[in-house]
């Protein structure tokens, strides 16, 4: 029997977390330093053997199973265990009616998480699922996650406490972080497929473009969040609908023209990439048996090159996802409202609440558009 | 049907095409040959106005290009690439009906079409017409991008280095299709091509170009027997032109009344290919027999060899 290397490697990191680090931390109250606590102090010995047992299982799993499906199921099992251990032992530990304490996940707890995440990755990847079996096991863990999440399994949990607090604002930041990243894409393909189609008839022009959207890339978000400032504040000032339609020079406005501006230069590139890709014999037989310029564009070279556009597309909800977080800074709201509300008042809870949302819609949203690119780049090769 | 009035292309200072003027006949196969750069292919570009001539005019059954726009000429012209250009989105039959469906037939109409087509290059419509491009071999693909140049049923179709990608036993084949094509169909091909070879075994009538200008057009035993030009010469091969003209007669039409011995040939058969099976026997003459075993006549080396000269 061969020993997996990875599974060795991810199974050490598990087991040395879970003999060394904290599982959970205790807290009085949300801002003091945590007491740590190991998982036979905080869930009846039975309880805790028994997790452990289950861990141990898994990790034989990782180490010698040829069949990757049975690695798959053995790293989700894990994550269930862990998971509902943690729930447990946030149960165990809280007062009954006590508001005030918080008991987090630990360190160990982290580490088990990460390890079994990356052995589910890796068995998912050697398994090579078409892409809508990848959507639906997306669909499925989200919804599994859902039904734990609203029947107050976590409730117990630190971020679960958090999120209790803040749950009316939490639903409208989630909405307002969501809208943001897409309306500033759909405003970026709306405007970027039209430029690329024009770079990719006109090459003088392809060039300069490509070298702005660039260089507006190469500029940090916060820089550009403070140059849009001062003009849409003028622009709010000078012009009244402006101001009416809700555009300042801080809030939601400067956040997604930043974005959009963003979002330009994969859009551009990628169409220009795409209709660059398309067979020119296809592209000269399309024009000798008399489709017009607009036939040829929207029947045969959009198409042809619409994967690469769609990876452009991933590319940039991706990116939107994750920086529409900093939008928090200048009032844009959306998740990153906790994040850097988190921070400041030193509440570890609060910005993970922020983040781990932000997580799972980027990494769901690049599981969709993969799956999404190679459907189509099959049909269309 | 198709008259070429001293069409020229120019690009700034560099003229590709130089003043050609033709007549091609309804139901020829013209050939347009020469070297790269010689302005071959803008010349035919310029007949479906896919380039737009400098100067000169092209007239299709005496009526000038330009009376309509671009795209609705091409769609009554046939047209087929090098590479054959198919769509790799488009099924096979989806790519044969592009100019019928742009042509607005009704779906009955066009699927009958396609079937027909499919057929007529030996693949089973069963078969094929659901598969896509990168699914059939070389061959296959270049079948179907002549099947879908006559999908509209057009009186001309062009064809721009249709077999060049296309390996020697395939290429063969798809010569013998298109002359079989064109039987059927009765359609008025012009093509261009580089090699001489395959201008000799398609074309009634051979063009050659050097430069943007024709130097000669003409039948292709009289580029042989009176080359209007030292390049001409050139193209057609000084070494071989015996052989080559000898190439261009059937034996049947070579065939003299008499019928003794010797070895079979059918009357299909090239004088190149029975002087080849004469001297491979070792025998100086042959009995000249139609496909269907109906005697033509008999065949001498002496008789060949008076032929294969101007």
């Amino acid at each position: 029997m061969k020993l997996d290397r990875l599974g060795a490697l991810l199974t050490a990191a598990g087991a040395l977390a879970l003999l060394t680090l904290p599982f959970v931390v205790f807290k009085a109250n949300r801002i003091v330093p945590g007491d740590p606590r190991t998982l036979l102090q905080v869930l009846p010995a039975w309880a805790a053997l028994g997790c452990y047992a289950l861990l141990l299982a898994v990790a034989a799993s990782a180490l010698v199973a040829d069949d990757a499906r049975i690695r798959l199921l053995a790293a989700l099992a894990g994550v269930v265990v862990v998971a509902l251990a943690a729930a447990a032992a946030g149960n165990a530990l809280t007062p009954p009616g006590n508001k005030v304490v918080r008991i987090a996940p630990g360190a160990a707890w982290w580490v088990l998480l990460i390890a079994l995440g990356l052995l589910a990755t890796d068995a998912a990847t050697r398994l090579r699922p078409p892409p809508a079996l990848r959507v639906l096991f997306l669909v499925v863990c989200v919804a599994v996650a859902w039904l734990a999440l609203a029947h107050g399994t976590f409730d117990h949990l630190s971020i679960m406490r958090e999120y209790a607090v803040n749950a009316a604002r939490f639903a409208h930041e989630a909405a307002r972080h969501v809208s943001l990243a897409a309306g500033s894409l759909g405003a970026a393909l709306a405007a970027g497929l039209p430029l690329g189609i024009l770079c990719h008839r006109v090459p003088r022009l392809r060039g300069a473009t490509l070298g702005v959207l660039n260089v507006i890339q190469t500029v940090p978000a916060i820089a550009l969040f403070g140059i849009l400032m001062a003009p849409l504040g003028l622009l709010a000032a000078a012009v009244p609908l402006a101001a009416a339609l809700g555009v300042r020079g801080i809030g939601a406005a400067p956040a997604a023209v930043a974005l959009f501006l963003y979002s330009l230069l994969p859009i551009v590139a990628n169409t220009v990439a795409g209709l660059k890709r398309v067979s020119h014999a296809a592209v000269e037989a399309a024009h000798g048996m008399g489709m017009t310029n607009a036939q040829v564009l929207r029947r045969i070279e959009l198409p042809l090159a619409l994967p690469v556009i769609l990876t452009g597309v991933r590319v940039v909800l991706v990116q939107n996802i994750g920086m529409v977080t900093i939008a928090a800074l200048i009032g844009g709201g959306g998740l990153g409202t906790f994040v850097f509300q988190g921070i400041g008042q030193t509440a570890i809870d609060l910005v993970l609440l922020g983040a781990i949302p932000i997580v799972v819609l980027a990494f769901s949203a690049a599981v969709l558009l993969d799956a999404l690119v190679e459907v189509m780049d099959h049909t269309r090769r | 049907m198709i008259t070429i009035e001293k069409l020229s292309k120019r690009y700034g200072a560099t003229t590709v095409v130089d003043g050609v003027s033709m007549e091609i006949a309804r139901n020829s196969l013209t050939v347009i040959v020469g070297t790269s750069g010689s302005g071959k292919s803008t010349l035919l570009r310029m007949v479906n106005r896919l380039v737009e001539p400098s100067s000169g005019r092209v007239l299709i059954e005496g009526r000038d290009t330009r009376e309509e726009p671009a795209h609705l000429l091409r769609r009554r012209i046939g047209y087929a690439i090098q590479g054959h250009g198919l769509f790799p989105h488009r099924t096979v039959a989806e790519n044969i009906a592009t100019v019928p469906r742009l042509l607005g037939w009704d779906d009955a109409r066009i699927r009958a079409r396609v079937a027909e087509l499919l057929r007529a290059f030996q693949l089973d419509p069963a078969l094929y017409a659901g598969q896509f491009p990168h699914q059939l071999s070389g061959g296959q693909q270049q079948r179907v991008g002549v099947a879908r140049a006559l999908a509209a049923e057009p009186a001309v179709l062009l064809m721009d280095e249709p077999f060049g990608a296309l390996d020697p036993i395939i290429r063969a084949k798809a010569q013998e299709d298109l002359l079989e094509v064109r039987q059927r169909f009765g359609t008025t091909i012009v093509l261009v091509t580089h090699d001489m070879d395959e201008a000799f075994r398609l074309g009634d009538h051979v063009a050659v170009m050097s430069e943007g200008r024709v130097l000669q057009y003409d039948r292709p035993a009289a580029l042989l027997t009176q080359p209007a030009d030292p390049f001409v010469s050139r193209m057609t091969g000084m070494a071989d032109r015996a052989l080559r003209l000898l190439a261009l007669i059937p034996a049947g039409e070579a065939a003299a009344p008499g019928a003794d011995g010797g070895p079979e040939v059918v009357s299909t058969a090239t004088l190149r290919d029975v002087l080849s099976e004469l001297v491979w026997r070792g025998v100086d003459s042959v009995r000249v027999v139609d496909p269907d075993g109906r005697p033509r006549g008999r065949l001498t080396v002496a008789a060949i060899l008076a032929r294969g000269r101007p």
